[in-house]
């Protein structure tokens, strides 16, 4: 137990001390994560409102690879995408292995399909006819879609958390194409596994405070915007 | 007539092969209600929602206030509309905000949204929910939502997908009639599609029949329910097609008719020997015990009742002839003084103006 006590005690002096590695570290985690986090978005979200509003050949299958895209190891993600990006690999050229850009490919391709796919069924829950009585009073083409999302916020920001927490969890993918390289590639996650290793227990539990502290305060101003305007529930009489 | 606000030409939609909607002209008139009936799959969402520019159709030119419709005006157009679709569609917001949506679209400043939008919901009776949730509405507020968010927008032409079709039968009787007087009082040009018969008698001041995605017969309410041009349309406006018979003679705008057991005299001019079919409302038949053959034209025939199907405020009545089945409505009393059971022999007559002759459609 003290090893607990000691750890916990270390992780507040080591945060609220101000050690400058651990915010460094911090600091980027919050940066790779929010970027890979937006594009994920960017184009999860859009991806997913097509497949749940259009109908082409091939819609079962798309529909079918972005659900098993949901439960993509991360291990298999860092592996494709460190052959993809090694340096003869085909987008060697880009010089992009082990550095934060290619966390922020790797974390895409992980949380892709989970936005995509939650999206996707956000969209479903919709009835289908809302769309068109929408654009029966006046509603543009934009309108329409922003007034569909504002209709389906609520799982829509169940997705946006979902990507989130799949981001900023994952470990697997940031150690294989960031390769865990101190003061550049260093996240919160790769330097728990890493300090753990090597018997650092009270740093360990320190960045698995802030992480866990970090994924709280966003999934709590999340919620927030969620819940803010829930219809109650009628209690039985 | 004046000039039409709304003009479909040569309209055609497909699903596929199938040719749902086939419509060469159509032209809708100012302060006109176009009521269009139809069965199931007629194709009357369709024909709203090329009307109210919702889905392009395959062929053909819709021209609003003489203007084309083509593509980057259609927006602009379709903003001078208001379109109701069968389920009340609304977001999940207060039922102001929801009656308000079609304004704030339009990008109105708050107060003129609230000029507007307050008045119809006192017109429609729902002032009182404004705060409420739409997700706590019953279905009659719910579609009182929605006509008050289309009626708020003051549309040049507003269209209305059977929106009473999933409420109870007290609860759409009192917003048909409160609409019935919206209609009539705004005088705007609205576009009401039902397969409910006495809907379309209450609303329409003009009505289509619509069957298998081609119009059947346009007309006023009254001569389309008493005067349907086949046994199709009679069939659909109720007017029961039964009794075939053969014109025997034809003079000063009466036709003589004879079919087997009777004739009857009916109005209008058809060669002698043409086979035709007798259209009779249920409610146009009245039942007797009198017996005796008729030797002259009397417009009465002997009937079997097959059965009988008690309904409110009218008994059904089933019945055969020897020219063809029938089927009356006899009310509660007169049913009663009757005493009339299954398997009863009856005398069915009805006056030479509720007759209506249509030659028989090509099988």
């Amino acid at each position: 137990m003290d090893l607990i006590w000691n750890g916990i005690a270390t992780a507040f002096t080591l945060v609220f001390g101000g050690d400058a590695e651990v915010w460094a570290i911090t600091w980027l985690s919050l940066k790779i994560s929010g970027f890979a986090t937006i594009i994920s978005l960017l184009l999860g979200m859009p991806l997913g409102i097509l497949l749940a509003m259009s109908r082409f050949p091939g819609r079962a299958l798309a529909v079918a690879l972005v659900n098993t895209g949901m439960g993509l190891p991360p291990v298999v993600v860092g592996l494709f995408v460190s052959i993809f990006l090694w340096r003869s690999g085909p987008l060697g050229f880009l010089d992009l292995i082990y550095t934060p850009a290619a966390i922020v490919i790797a974390q895409v391709v992980i949380a892709l399909p989970i936005v995509a796919g939650l999206t996707l069924t956000s969209f479903q829950t919709l009835n289908p006819n809302l769309g068109l009585q929408l654009a029966g009073i006046g509603a543009s083409k934009a309108q329409t879609l922003w007034l569909l999302c504002k209709e389906a916020r609520l799982p829509l920001l169940a997705a946006v958390m979902a990507g989130f927490g799949g981001i900023i969890s994952e470990v697997g993918a940031s150690m294989m194409v960031g390769g865990n390289i101190r003061g550049q590639t260093r996240v919160l996650t790769t330097a728990t596994v890493l300090e753990t290793a090597r018997g650092n227990f009270d740093l360990a539990i320190a960045l698995s405070l802030i992480l866990l502290a970090l994924s709280f305060a966003i999934n709590f101003i999340l919620t927030h915007i969620q819940q803010r305007q829930l219809t109650r529930w009628p209690k039985p009489s | 007539m004046a000039e039409a606000l709304l003009t479909l030409a040569d309209i055609v939609v497909r699903h596929g092969q199938t040719t749902v909607l086939d419509v060469p002209r159509l032209e809708i008139f100012h302060g006109e209600t176009l009521a269009i009936i139809g069965p199931n799959g007629a194709g009357k969402s369709t024909l709203l929602r090329v009307m109210g520019l919702l889905q392009p159709p395959r062929g053909g030119a819709i021209h609003f206030r003489g203007e084309r419709a083509n593509g980057p005006n259609t927006l602009v157009m379709r903003r001078r509309m208001a379109s109701v679709l069968q389920e009340p569609l609304l977001l999940n917001a207060s039922v102001y905000a929801n009656a308000a949506l079609g304004l704030k679209i339009r990008r109105l400043d708050r107060a003129e949204i609230r000029r507007r939008v307050l008045p119809w919901l006192e017109r429609l009776g729902i002032a009182h929910l404004a705060e409420r949730r739409a997700r706590t509405l019953s279905g009659g507020e719910l579609q009182r939502t929605s006509l008050a968010r289309a009626l708020a927008l003051d549309p040049e032409l507003l269209l209305l997908d059977e929106p009473f079709s999933s409420l109870d039968p007290s609860t759409r009787e009192s917003l048909l009639a409160d609409l019935r007087d919206i209609l009539r009082q705004t005088a705007v040009t609205a576009v009401f599609v039902t397969h409910d018969r006495h809907e379309a008698f209450m609303l329409g001041t003009r009505i289509g029949v619509l069957s298998g995605g081609k119009l059947l017969q346009l007309g006023a309410g009254a001569e389309v329910f008493t005067r349907p041009v086949d046994e199709k349309v009679a069939e659909i406006v109720g007017a029961e097609a039964g009794i075939r018979g053969v014109v025997e003679a034809c003079r000063g705008g009466f036709t003589l008719i004879r079919f087997e057991g009777g004739a009857a005299e009916a109005i209008g001019d058809f060669s002698p020997g043409t086979p035709v079919v007798l259209c009779l409302r249920p409610e146009d038949i009245r039942l007797s015990r009198e017996s005796g053959a008729c030797e002259t034209t009397c417009n009465r025939l002997a009937v079997t009742v097959v059965k009988i199907i008690p309904s409110t405020p009218h008994y059904r009545l089933i019945l055969d002839s020897r020219a063809g089945p029938l089927s009356a409505l006899v009310p509660r009393a007169a049913f009663e003084s009757l005493g009339v059971r299954e398997g009863d022999a009856l005398s069915a007559s009805f006056d030479t103006a509720a007759l209506h002759v249509i030659t028989p459609a090509k099988r």
